[in-house]
């Protein structure tokens, strides 16, 4: 899974997305996750920097992850 | 290094200034303890779902409400709507300040009986009274609010029966200019049902015709319907001294004031709509007040507000037991308790809040309960910060009726606690169990065997 190109993410978490023109808001580790995925981590190597930084055991993580992946892209913020 | 707290990563899309029927984000800090008593600690030693009261919340909400009227009333008697919650430890808590008992049922005539309220204390209302409740309350010397003809005919053969006088009242109802109107308790005003039912009660001169009482409503939002109601009574009191140089001692108002939660579709908020208890004794007491009585002849006002007295003391302990998303991209969160237990999120829109620290960013979604039933709905729609399978919620204002109405369906009703003026924790009901409910039930002989192999 890849952010689009066009995505605009400001700091604070705010995301905009040009071609739709929805603006979304994310909280912190979603923005985390979300620069992760720019620089086009893959999904076992954002499960690996989550879990050394955020007190979460591995399948809360797997499932959280799994749902804010398919928000990302229903939102057409990223794509496969 | 120590691990940053996790929060579930939310993505959610902005609607700037576009009307949503989530409303805007109403939880600002987490509710970790209740009158000083750590909520994770209570759901620890009592399990979840756990409802909890507070003796300091009910105990100051109920001196509100006896100041307020009393401010403006000399003669003013509480008695408490076993119905509401009739708990014992709750009941205890109301006659401590004063209350008297009001009562619907047999059941619950003999529950305040044995909590040792005086039977002259007691206020018996309801349409069922069976001729054994009826005996019952004649040998307390109860006060027996009369309900429809059949019940005082009856009444009439069992006083001849025992041969004793009854201390009664006539139910009443009226048209206060709500909608819609409550008509189905006691004799009607308009018609001259009441006056047909006080004639018959003198004129027979078998009991004595001590009081007026009317029920007009629940959750009334309007304080003037009272003034109303207290107006008709008045008058009608009036008159029967008038007519019969018989004098009404008591005028009881029944109950029906509004708590502060939000009702079901409602556009604003239950404590802003809400009228206060000095709406509620303004509106009484200046209608009594106004009334053709001189300052030595006003009756005595009873009040049976029940909701609105231990609504706020109640909460209810919960715990996340899974998150999911629905097709339409909601969030819908699962909680360990369901309408089975939590009746009233038929009627309120219940505040919830997490009983753990959280950040500003929220999602909207729908809360449901565990029960396999699609009617368990507890939030249709709310705003919350993001919750993990585990964390803990608390619903606040669910004292009123939840623990009386509630079901055994599926589960057990669980514990209730209470934590007393020192913040003491204090069991007060059990959690049902297996046992309890297989004590009940009786298996037919031929039924015990089966054989599925």
């Amino acid at each position: 899974m890849k952010i689009k190109k066009n995505i605009a993410i400001s700091e604070s978490g705010f995301i905009f997305n040009p071609t739709t023109g929805d603006s979304f808001s994310t909280n912190p580790i979603g923005f985390e996750i979300i620069h992760l995925l720019k620089e086009d981590k893959n999904k076992d190597e954002i499960k690996q920097t989550i879990l050394n930084r955020y007190a979460v055991d591995e399948s809360t993580f797997e499932k959280d992850f799994y749902d804010f992946s398919t928000l990302l892209q229903n939102s057409q913020i990223a794509e496969d | 290094m120590e691990k940053l707290r996790y929060e579930r990563p939310v993505v959610k899309k902005l609607n700037t200034g576009m009307m949503n029927k989530f409303g805007t984000r109403t939880e600002y800090n987490p509710v970790t303890h209740i009158d000083g008593v750590s909520v994770k600690g209570l759901i620890e030693k009592y399990g979840s779902p756990l409802f909890v009261i507070s003796e300091r919340t009910i105990r100051q909400t109920y001196q509100d409400c006896k100041r307020a009227f009393t401010n403006r009333y000399p003669r003013v008697q509480m008695a408490w709507s076993y119905k509401t919650n009739y708990i014992n430890a709750v009941c205890n808590v109301f006659h401590q300040e004063g209350s008297w008992a009001e009562v619907v049922s047999g059941f619950e005539y003999n529950k305040a009986l044995q909590n040792g309220v005086p039977g002259n204390k007691i206020i018996f209302n309801g349409p069922d009274k069976t001729d054994n409740d009826l005996k019952l309350a004649i040998d307390h010397n109860s006060l027996i609010h009369i309900d429809h003809l059949d019940e005082l005919y009856r009444l009439m053969e069992i006083t001849k029966e025992v041969n004793k006088r009854p201390r009664v009242a006539i139910r009443v109802n009226m048209d206060t200019g709500v909608y819609p109107m409550w008509d189905r308790f006691g004799f009607n005003y308009e018609t001259g049902q009441a006056w047909d039912a006080i004639n018959k009660i003198i004129l027979n001169d078998q009991m004595d015709l001590v009081g007026l009482h009317c029920h007009i409503g629940t959750f009334m939002l309007t304080a003037n319907a009272y003034a109303i109601a207290a107006s008709k009574l008045a008058d009608l009191a009036y008159h029967i001294h008038a007519k019969f140089n018989k004098k009404i001692s008591y005028i009881d108002l029944g109950g029906g004031f509004a708590s502060k939660n939000t009702l079901r579709g409602s556009y604003l908020q239950g404590n802003v709509s809400s009228p206060s208890f000095d709406d509620y004794a303004e509106a009484i007491c200046s209608a009594l007040l106004n009334a053709e009585y001189s300052k030595q002849e006003l009756p005595l006002l009873i009040l049976e507000t029940g909701r609105a007295l231990i609504d706020d003391a109640g909460s209810l302990c919960g715990t996340v037991l899974a998150n999911k998303r629905l097709s339409d991209g909601r969030r819908a969160t699962i909680m360990d308790f369901g309408v089975n237990i939590l009746f009233t999120s038929f009627w309120y829109e219940h505040k919830l809040s997490p009983a753990q620290e959280f950040s500003h960013y929220t999602e909207d979604g729908v809360v449901y309960g565990p029960l396999c039933m699609n009617i368990d709905v507890i939030r249709e729609n709310i705003t919350l910060p993001p919750m993990k399978k585990g964390d803990n919620v608390v619903v606040h204002s669910v004292g009123a009726y939840n623990m009386t109405q509630w079901m055994q369906f599926i589960a057990m009703r669980p514990n209730v606690v209470m934590i007393d003026m020192d913040s003491k924790v204090h069991l007060i009901r059990n959690k049902e169990t297996l046992e309890y409910i297989n004590n009940i039930e009786e298996m037919p002989a031929y039924l015990k065997e089966f054989n599925l192999s």
